[in-house]
């Protein structure tokens, strides 16, 4: 079983090399590229959206039990603001992103794969791994720090809408107060980090779904196996990534 | 002397520790319909994916209009990939555009027409397959003889100079199977040559000029649909005298 695991990430390493190169060198897939985006982008907004709410109303209840004890009420808008924009937005935009697109496109490759269109595309002189992975990668590189953006915003308006319910806090001065906290060292390198999580779930979901075997359970496979091992990825990889925010800005 | 279609020489392939393919050698000139029959698992569909270089030798040489398939960039093979039709067994139509943007999608790929002049002739194509209604129709919502039909009118959308076709009538009932037949035999030899993998002897002895019949990996015979029918190896004479299909 080591051995396995070790085999499989070596495959998965050379695998993502092979994105990297073929990411940088033309030709491109612009329009490809672009109608990913929207297929993984523009169609995960309401999921995102709407878990950042939720997740902002649950911070601002927890915010508020904790701040309270200590008579600090008037330090929930930026405690709340600056616990999700540092860690909760780009992880949960990750995890949660893991989810719908780690395993679309583990069923999507997997299943064009089973069904001989991967070799279609080959056969009609397209590169498949251009048109179907370079594609798939950048789509999600571009896509996870705008959506972390999205769900960052929402889990604030979410904040804002447990707070006035609470206290009646007028929205001009939630928002003042919330913002006034975040700082760039706060804000850019933490939503950055997501367009490294993009990478992850887009590459170990592609790798999974090109090389899908065994027919329609294979596509499963494929799918189940892109949410749990890009999460986990992608865990190990926030480890690393924080602590390389940290170290760059150790404020 | 003009260069050869496709031109297998002491090809040998093991898949998964299996020999499916054992010294092959065949020549088809241009022009010509031949059909390669045999029992299942016997290298048919392996060979076709050795022409349009999905799969390469071993050992031995893959010649296609003279360029040794196994030994080209990944420009010149696209370029050779321009020049062949692939009919897939199971179509391979992709599933998330419709059968006329299937069809589009070699030549808004490949070449330098105008989105008005793709349109019409895909339109055309889909027209030749009896499948002019179902332009925006979505692959998932044909038939399976439909399918076949959409995947052969994308195939011929570069105007192939090679045509291979995996099974054509695999799964079908025999009166779409005789329509796919006589697609592939209406296609201009002058212009075509046509590769076809079939399990089906009716369709093999209307299709075919010349049949090869594969074994374990090794040609057993060739020659014309009479000659095999006449084979001295009973295993050849029996397969010709069956009714097989699909």
């Amino acid at each position: 079983m080591p051995v396995g695991v070790l085999v499989l990430a070596g495959d998965v390493a050379r695998f993502a090399g092979r994105v990297a190169v073929a990411a940088a060198r033309p030709p491109f897939e612009f329009r490809e590229t672009v109608r990913q985006l929207f297929e993984l982008g523009c169609r995960s907004v309401p999921l995102i959206a709407a878990s950042g709410f939720a997740v902002g109303i649950v911070l601002s209840m927890h915010t508020r039990a904790s701040l309270a004890r200590f008579g600090a009420e008037a330090l929930i808008p930026a405690g709340l603001a600056l616990a999700l924009v540092r860690e909760t937005g780009p992880l949960t935009a990750g995890l949660l992103l893991s989810g719908r697109i780690g395993a679309g496109i583990g069923a999507e490759l997997g299943a064009m794969k089973v069904t001989e269109q991967i070799d279609a595309l080959e056969a009609t002189a397209v590169d498949s791994f251009r048109y179907l992975v370079v594609t798939r990668v950048l789509a999600c590189i571009i896509a996870l720090p705008i959506l972390t953006s999205l769900m960052n915003f929402s889990g604030i308006v979410g904040g804002y809408v447990a707070e006035a319910t609470m206290t009646g806090m007028p929205f001009q001065t939630y928002f003042r107060l919330a913002f006034s906290s975040i700082q760039f060292s706060d804000l850019v390198p933490a939503t950055l980090k997501t367009a490294v999580f993009g990478f992850i779930i887009a590459t170990v979901a592609s790798y999974l779904g090109v090389n899908t075997t065994r027919g329609t359970e294979g596509v499963g496979l494929a799918s189940t196996r892109s949410v749990v091992y890009s999460s986990i990825l992608l865990i190990v990889a926030n480890v690393v990534l924080v602590r390389l925010i940290f170290f760059f800005y150790p404020a | 002397m003009a260069p050869a279609a496709v031109e297998f020489s002491h090809v040998t392939k093991s898949l998964g520790g299996r020999r499916v393919l054992d010294d092959v050698s065949f020549r088809i000139e241009p022009g010509r319909r031949v059909c390669i029959l045999g029992r299942s698992g016997t290298g048919k569909s392996v060979t076709l994916k050795h022409v349009i270089g999905l799969m390469t030798p071993d050992t031995g040489q893959v010649l296609v209009q003279g360029e040794d398939v196994g030994r080209l960039g990944r420009r010149e093979l696209s370029g050779l990939r321009q020049r062949i039709g692939f009919l897939f067994q199971n179509a391979a139509l992709f599933d998330s555009i419709s059968v006329g943007e299937n069809v589009e999608f070699p030549m808004r790929r490949h070449t330098k027409r105008s989105p008005r002049d793709i349109r019409e002739r895909a339109e055309r194509l889909l027209a030749e397959v009896g499948l002019e209604r179902d332009y925006d129709t979505m692959p998932a919502d044909l038939s399976g003889g439909m399918r076949k039909r959409a995947a052969l009118a994308r195939a011929l959308a570069l105007e192939p100079a090679i045509l291979l076709a995996d099974e054509p009538s695999a799964g079908l009932d025999p009166v779409t199977a005789g329509e796919i037949d006589r697609l592939l035999m209406a296609m201009d030899r002058a212009r075509t040559t046509l590769l076809v993998v079939t399990h089906n002897i009716p369709s093999a002895r209307a299709i075919g000029d010349e049949l090869i019949f594969l074994h374990e990996g090794r040609i057993l015979a060739r020659g014309s649909p009479a000659q095999l029918a006449a084979s001295v190896v009973p295993l050849v004479r029996d397969f010709m005298s069956s009714a097989g299909s699909g």
